[in-house]
């Protein structure tokens, strides 16, 4: 019964509501975040059971409102006072023991952090003010906004923060775990079918945090693998002369003195590292997609996009943003 | 009053209402000491703020209303909401409940002549007044706190956020809560020792008990929010490290004191409407509530219970599972207390004869969204659900259940309820039950969508959205539910402001209602009762010898007490007459040093210590001249 009405509301969901899935709690792809929704569902049939009960008994005080007294029982004191113990005290200790023994005992197990050893893959977010820095410990990948991991692997994910609290939440995937300063906060990733699962910083840390979003690809373990091994590599040198002009100007104006591109001088750490840009999904912290209009319209105009982000509007002229585009639209 | 005077007993009211006149005109305001008088200071400033509030809320929502919102820079954005909660938490249901309600009531519930400390009633307003004032100008120049009410550390800290944004909201609380402060301790010193005689404490009335409740809350809860905050100016202002990891300190000590004041904060709020549907359910339903002495000890253990949850809003920073465990076996717990009074409520309205009139509709309102609230509240104690759904928007819809739907309601079926008392007048039935339809779905339809959205994974506290996310259409239709909702509550002021002027006449007590305040004029006079009444039930009203004892008593000038701004004072289990106290007179000190302690605030903000010094030694002197007692003040 609470399936078909998970699957009742899930449907209508769909129907109200086109594209309710991309970061919804409602839609699970990991063991954990299902189990979640199942104790939600229950929650929420039991909740629904006691709220008509009660509005009932409103409704039978409307009905009877012309006389003192209950039906059937009339004006017994007793039968009143009983109703108050049955309703306020026994069938809440039931329901609560029944609720703690459930949620807060049994499956508080599935969100706690990966014990040592159980994890195939560690996996460490730095937080930032906007955007999310990925790196993954034992090689030199590093990328920024975008995770991607093997699909039915334990991913021990090790969260920090270079600045204020910020919290991790792939809704699909996992519960959410802030990212506190000084704390070094673990959570279990785990994602039971390929595909791109959005998330996004739960936790207000100031003006742009409406948009400080990620994206979490999962694959199958080659492309994963062969994935970090291009994440690895240092940059693709420049092809052709405005890739080559766009090179130049990104070493001598100020991108190179906020961000890294490995393999090259620019080694700035303020700023995601862009060494393989072109091969995210996304730009400004999952804000907009990455394709080289929108990369161009973010260069030449980041605080109408993102106002307050530190990233500051340069005052390029158009033409050097056009061949800057066409040189990180070749770091594949 | 209560009856048709005879000559005997009109000699005394004449001699009362000489003796207790104060000042005409606007003077009169200031330097009242009246608790029905700064009740209603209280209750205009609080709904007054109530009002930018709400335009607040409105502004959010104006925002939210499509994707991608521009109605507001996300500078102000951040601004805005951040005023919103404190407006609603601190500047209006605090003063609202206890400042407004508590003053007003709470004397004329027990039978007493005022509060126990009326000039540091006065002051207490004026520091409230001065703090709203303080808070509002940051807001005025643009510099409103904007790191939420809760403000984090370390996007509160200097490093995030250099400007005087924080340091509105922290002088600003500090401020604030010596105000709260004072309140509460008068309320629990009147509650205590001024009770009528015969008014033990099993007799006393259950709106006493949430009150009592809710100022020892305030009393135990607010001195953490104010280390907290001091803690926070320090780091600010003198370059300490208590919430600055690099030299030792740590983020979470602000979280953990801010929840220790901020979960019985809720606790707070929440109580006095406990206590106002207490009021108005016997009242209405024309029976005595169901279990009295279960509720009232309910009441009481849900202020208790509630110092002990605070780590349920901190499930997601990285504590251990088992401490996560305690935290939600105590919340878990809570909710005992609250179904007993919820039942009790229900239970006394089924087995009643209720009448479906303005007041009782809204504590209906009140019960409908509390139980929703509560239900929400309950599946986040649920730790792994609470982990996924955590500042996601189905804690604004549950929160807002339960501070709009379950606090908010009871105070606006009390303000009907008790409209007659306060002017004299009846307000417009018709228009207060579509008033409170359109507020009732306007909360829902506002509220309610946001529990999905939460689920459908939207964030809390974000200026705006992507168009592809599946979340537009819920959060247009909830923008249009809040305009409804700004539909009915203006309803409710046109009600109340027409009734004033045109209302009929209301007597001393159109409800029939249960206790004291009922048996005086309407409004009653500077001194409440001409009589200080005798209690032998939970339900003095509904015991018509002991009232018509009382008239008897004027006649013989028996208990009239009329040596100045007497009233007695009772022993504080059962209520056996002490003795008779002389309490002051109105004076113009308080609000001198409501001033001397405002120019404090104001110069720590400018960094002018020595000035701000300076305005210590002011109101150390006013202090003096306050102690200073003379008839006149």
């Amino acid at each position: 019964m609470v399936r078909g009405l998970g699957i009742g509301i899930s449907v209508a969901c769909v129907l109200l509501l086109a594209g309710c899935g991309r970061q919804s709690t409602l839609s699970p792809r990991s063991p954990q975040t299902h189990a979640i929704r199942t104790l939600w569902w229950w929650m929420l049939a039991a909740a629904t059971v006691v709220f008509l009960g009660a509005v009932t008994m409103l409704i039978l005080a409307w009905v009877t409102r012309g006389r003192k007294g209950l039906p059937f029982f009339g004006e017994r004191e007793p039968v009143a006072q009983g109703l108050v113990v049955v309703f306020g005290i026994a069938i809440p200790i039931v329901a609560l023991i029944a609720l703690f023994g459930g949620a807060d005992v049994y499956l508080v197990g599935q969100t706690a952090p990966p014990g040592p050893r159980t994890t195939a893959l560690t996996i460490q977010v730095v937080g930032h003010q906007w955007w999310w820095e990925i790196h993954y410990p034992g090689t030199r990948a590093v990328t920024a906004n975008e995770i991607h991991i093997p699909v039915n692997t334990r991913v021990n994910v090790v969260t920090t923060t270079a600045d204020v609290i910020h919290s991790f939440w792939v809704p699909q995937l996992a519960r959410k775990i802030d990212l506190v300063p000084g704390r070094r906060n673990r959570i279990l990733l785990y994602a039971s079918r390929p595909g791109v699962y959005r998330g996004q910083c739960a936790e207000f840390c100031g003006l742009q945090h409406a948009h400080m979003s990620l994206e979490v690809v999962a694959q199958p373990a080659q492309a994963y693998r062969a994935w970090l091994a291009d994440m690895t590599s240092p940059a693709p040198p420049a092809t052709g002369a405005a890739a080559a002009t766009g090179l130049h100007l990104f070493m001598a104006d100020q991108c190179a003195s906020c961000h890294q591109i490995r393999g090259t001088s620019a080694s700035g750490t303020v700023g995601p590292d862009l060494t393989h840009l072109a091969s995210r999904r996304t730009l400004a912290a999952a804000t907009i997609p990455n394709v080289p209009g929108e990369l161009e319209r973010w260069i030449l105009n980041p605080q109408n996009i993102k106002p307050g982000d530190r990233m500051p509007d340069l005052g390029l002229p158009r033409s050097q943003v056009k061949d800057i585009v066409t040189y990180l639209d070749g770091l594949k | 009053m209560a009856t048709v005077v005879t000559p005997e007993g009109e000699r005394y009211v004449e001699r009362l209402d000489r003796v207790w006149a104060e000042r005409p005109g606007l003077l009169g305001w200031i330097t009242t000491t009246d608790h029905k008088r700064i009740g209603i200071l209280y209750f205009f400033t609080s709904l007054l703020l109530f009002g930018a509030g709400g335009l607040e809320a409105l502004l959010i929502r104006t925002q939210l209303i499509g994707p991608n919102g521009h109605v507001l820079s996300p500078e102000t954005y951040n601004q805005v909401f951040t005023m919103h909660g404190i407006t609603m938490i601190f500047l209006f249901v605090i003063p609202m409940t206890t400042g407004a309600f508590g003053n007003y009531l709470v004397p004329l519930m027990i039978g007493a002549r005022d509060m126990a400390f009326p000039r540091l009633n006065a002051l207490s307003y004026w520091i409230f007044l001065g703090s709203a004032i303080f808070i509002y100008t940051g807001l005025a120049s643009g510099h409103a706190p904007d790191a939420g009410w809760f403000d984090y550390v370390p996007l509160a800290s200097k490093a995030y956020d250099p400007g005087t944004n924080i340091d509105f909201y922290g002088y600003g609380l500090i401020f604030n809560g010596i105000a709260s402060t004072a309140t509460a301790i008068n309320i629990i010193v009147t509650i205590f020792k001024l009770r009528a005689p015969g008014m033990s404490f099993n007799r006393m009335p259950l709106f006493c008990f949430a009150f009592l409740a809710v100022s020892f809350s305030l009393v135990f809860a607010l001195p953490s929010l104010s280390v907290a905050t001091l803690f926070l100016e320090l780091d600010r202002q003198l370059g300490f490290h208590f919430y600055d990891v690099a030299h030792g300190g740590d983020p979470l000590l602000w979280q953990n004191l801010f929840w220790i004041f901020g979960h019985p904060e809720v606790y707070i709020i929440i109580l006095p409407a406990f206590g106002i549907a207490t009021a108005i359910i016997p009242t209405f339903t024309h029976r005595k509530m169901v279990l009295f002495p279960l509720v009232a000890l309910a009441e009481l253990l849900v202020a208790f219970l509630g110092f002990g949850v605070w780590v349920h809003h901190m499930f997601v920073v990285g504590f251990s599972t088992l401490t996560t465990i305690y935290f939600a076996a105590a919340s878990l717990i809570i909710v005992i207390p609250s179904a007993i009074q919820l039942f009790a409520w229900i239970t006394t309205i089924l087995t009643g004869k209720p009448e479906f009139t303005t007041p009782l509709l809204w504590i209906i309102g009140f019960i409908v969204y509390f139980i929703i609230g509560g239900l929400s509240g309950i599946t986040v104690a649920a730790i792994p659900f609470d982990q996924q759904v955590e500042d996601s928007y189905y804690i604004v819809a549950h929160f807002h259940f339960v501070i709009f739907g379950a606090a908010v309601f009871p105070i606006l079926g009390g303000i009907y309820f008790w409209f007659p008392k306060v002017t004299g007048r009846l307000y417009h039935e018709g228009a207060g039950k579509l008033s409170f339809w359109l507020t009732f779905m306007g909360t829902f339809v506002t509220f309610f969508p946001m529990h999905i959205l939460g689920l459908l994974g939207m964030p809390r506290r974000v200026y705006t959205y992507a168009p592809n996310m599946g979340w537009t259409f819920l959060n247009a239709l909830q923008s249009a539910g809040s305009y409804l909702l700004a539909v009915g509550l203006l309803l409710i002021v046109a009600n109340l402001v027409y009734s004033y002027f045109r209302g009929l006449p209301a007597g001393n007590d159109p409800w029939g209602g249960d206790t004291l305040e009922w048996s005086t004029s309407s409004p009653p006079p500077a001194y409440n009762y001409t009589v200080i009444p005798t209690v032998t039930s939970p339900y003095p009203m509904w015991d018509e010898q002991d009232r018509q004892a009382d008239n008897r008593r004027l006649e013989r000038g028996e208990g009239v007490l009329d040596l100045g701004h007497e009233t007695p004072v009772s022993t504080v289990q059962d209520a056996n007459l002490d003795e008779i106290v002389a309490l002051p007179p109105h004076s113009i000190w308080p609000f001198v040093s409501g001033l001397a302690v405002a120019g404090i605030f104001a110069m720590l903000l400018l960094h002018h210590y020595f000035i701000a010094l300076g305005f210590l030694v002011v109101g150390a002197v006013v202090l003096f001249a306050w102690h200073h007692r003379d008839a006149e003040a």
